[in-house]
């Protein structure tokens, strides 16, 4: 699809050790149990970078201390790294973020997503258009757009 | 006037389900809510489609007034992509609808029937707005391409571009004519509010309210004016309301268009972006914003000292499960406000008074 790679080399980190979630003790049974950093973390790490056959947690563009979550308040708040200053895929990056998000989140929550302050040459411009939802909204009635989500998606629902 | 000394409150009359994606906004029938004519409002929704609701003519009870709407048509099978917005004529009588596949469609409203009788081309990708001048005889297009298109009817149904704009920088959100003037208002993921002018058949941006005239520092989402059009209140994601005034007093030149001023910034009060807001007859700003609430703000009278400013008469948290698009006062006597939300519904509500016998 791209002909010349935005980031030819990039480093790829060993994943993280997948905690089994610790299982509450004696709550009801129904109990709601409430949203936190790791179950959010879980959802995302295996994204698929566009342009890597490695997951954002590999390639540390998601850590998992980059992901608060306050569950009273329905607000979850994504800061991912991209590999270079000035990669294009940022937006692609954050895209799948959110759809990932919306798909796996009860409707109530809010998100926000962000580049990390100082990891993009156009941050303000990313993080604009990543959080205007009409902008979303149009992204993904864009074919093709959706295919290359839906790729970088499926390894995330293994 | 005292209209709003009283304590309001804020009753949902009824949930309208129907939409099967996110409500991005919805209209009044402007020629509806008179004795003979019951209320109509028209919403979009990404599901691609219109949906038509009017009033019950005559609810039998109070109490039976949960159940007084009713979806009367169903305009779809025409845009092929999320229908963004829509604009009724001033007659009510045609439905001028934005859609992110980059046409615009006319429907006439024929008994009860809609019929598309029109479809506009020319902008290159979404439609994100469409209004009415005044007298009907100009409409006003614009997207994501950047440009404002002003369109003049014909006769039948044949619309004609007579002028594309560009100026804004950006994605351009909506487009407003104000209430009595042929002049045109736009407003822009640019963060900026551009006023346009006829000056003999050439239109041309004459003023831009941005951040150096204390403008939004972030998207612009909405205007709306005041009864009287003096003036105009902006919603932004940048969490204010900016009420802006006409200095009458300053006309310019030979033209006579008269330059717009920021009056105050409504700030503090939201805690995401406000994507809606609509100022009512009798001088009542509603908000509807990503906070899942609607707010309410009034004049306050007894701040002259630092100038003119607003307060907030109520606020109603959780209004929805989900952000709220879309927020429109109806016409006619009773002061219903309608909602959309992207939780897939519509509320009407009725800011109704507690206090007795103050003023109304």
């Amino acid at each position: 699809m791209v002909s010349e790679l935005i980031n030819a080399n990039p480093i790829v980190y060993e994943k993280k050790e997948r905690r089994a979630r610790s299982a509450p003790i004696a709550v009801e049974e129904y109990a709601v149990e409430p949203i936190d950093q790791q179950e959010v973390f879980d959802h995302v790490r295996d994204i698929k970078d566009p342009e890597h056959p490695y997951s954002l947690e590999e390639l540390k563009v998601i850590t998992e201390d980059a992901i608060e979550v306050d569950d009273q308040q329905s607000y979850v708040r994504i800061t991912f790294t991209p590999t270079v200053e000035h990669c294009s895929m940022a937006t692609i990056i954050g895209l799948c973020l959110r759809v990932k998000l919306l798909r796996s989140l009860p409707s109530r929550y809010k998100v926000d997503i962000r580049v990390a302050p100082g990891s993009h040459a156009s941050e303000s411009a990313v993080n604009k258009q990543l959080n205007d939802k009409e902008r979303v909204a149009a992204a993904l009635e864009n074919p093709n757009l959706v295919d290359m989500v839906d790729e970088c998606l499926a390894p995330s629902y293994d | 006037m005292e209209l709003y000394e009283g304590a309001c409150e804020l009753k949902l009359l009824q949930t309208l389900e129907g939409h099967t994606d996110r409500v991005w906004s919805l209209v009044w029938n402007p020629a509806t809510g008179t004795a003979e004519t019951p209320l109509v409002f028209a919403s979009c929704s990404g599901d691609k489609t219109v949906r038509i609701w009017e009033q019950n003519p005559s609810p039998s009870s109070s109490s039976s007034s949960h159940s007084s709407w009713n979806c009367k048509a169903v305009l779809e099978d025409t845009h092929t992509r999320t229908v963004r917005s829509c604009s009724w004529s001033p007659s009510g009588k045609l439905l001028a609808v934005a859609s992110f596949d980059a046409t615009t469609s006319i429907w006439e409203n024929v008994g009860g029937d809609f019929e598309c009788v029109s479809t506009l081309e020319g902008h290159e990708n979404e439609v994100k707005s469409v209004s009415w001048n005044a007298s009907g005889t100009l409409l006003a297009t614009c997207g994501r391409d950047k440009s404002v298109w002003i369109w003049e009817a014909q006769p039948g149904n044949e619309f004609e571009c007579v002028s594309v704009l560009q100026g804004h920088s950006q994605d351009v959100k909506m487009v407003l004519w104000h209430p009595t003037l042929d002049v045109l208002f736009s407003c822009s993921y640019d963060n900026t509010v551009k006023v346009w002018a006829d000056d003999d058949d050439d239109w041309q941006c004459v003023q831009t309210l941005g951040e150096p005239n204390n403008g939004h520092s972030s998207t612009v989402w909405a205007l709306s004016f005041n009864k009287t059009g003096d003036k105009m209140v902006t919603c932004s994601d940048d969490l204010t309301l900016k009420i802006w005034e006409m200095d009458s007093t300053s006309m310019q030149s030979a033209d006579g268009y008269a330059p717009w001023r920021h009056l105050c910034t409504i700030t503090g009060y939201h805690d995401r972006t406000i994507f809606s807001v609509h100022w009512s007859s009798e001088g009542i700003i509603a908000s509807g914003a990503a906070d899942d609430a609607i707010r309410f703000f009034v004049e306050d009278k007894d701040g002259l000292v630092d100038g003119p400013s607003y307060k907030l008469l109520l606020k109603e948290e959780k209004a929805h499960g989900m952000d709220i698009n879309s927020v429109q006062w109806s016409p006619g006597e009773k002061r219903l406000l309608a909602s959309a939300s992207d939780d897939g519904t519509i509320k009407i509500w009725e800011l109704a008074s507690l206090c007795t016998g103050n003023g109304y």
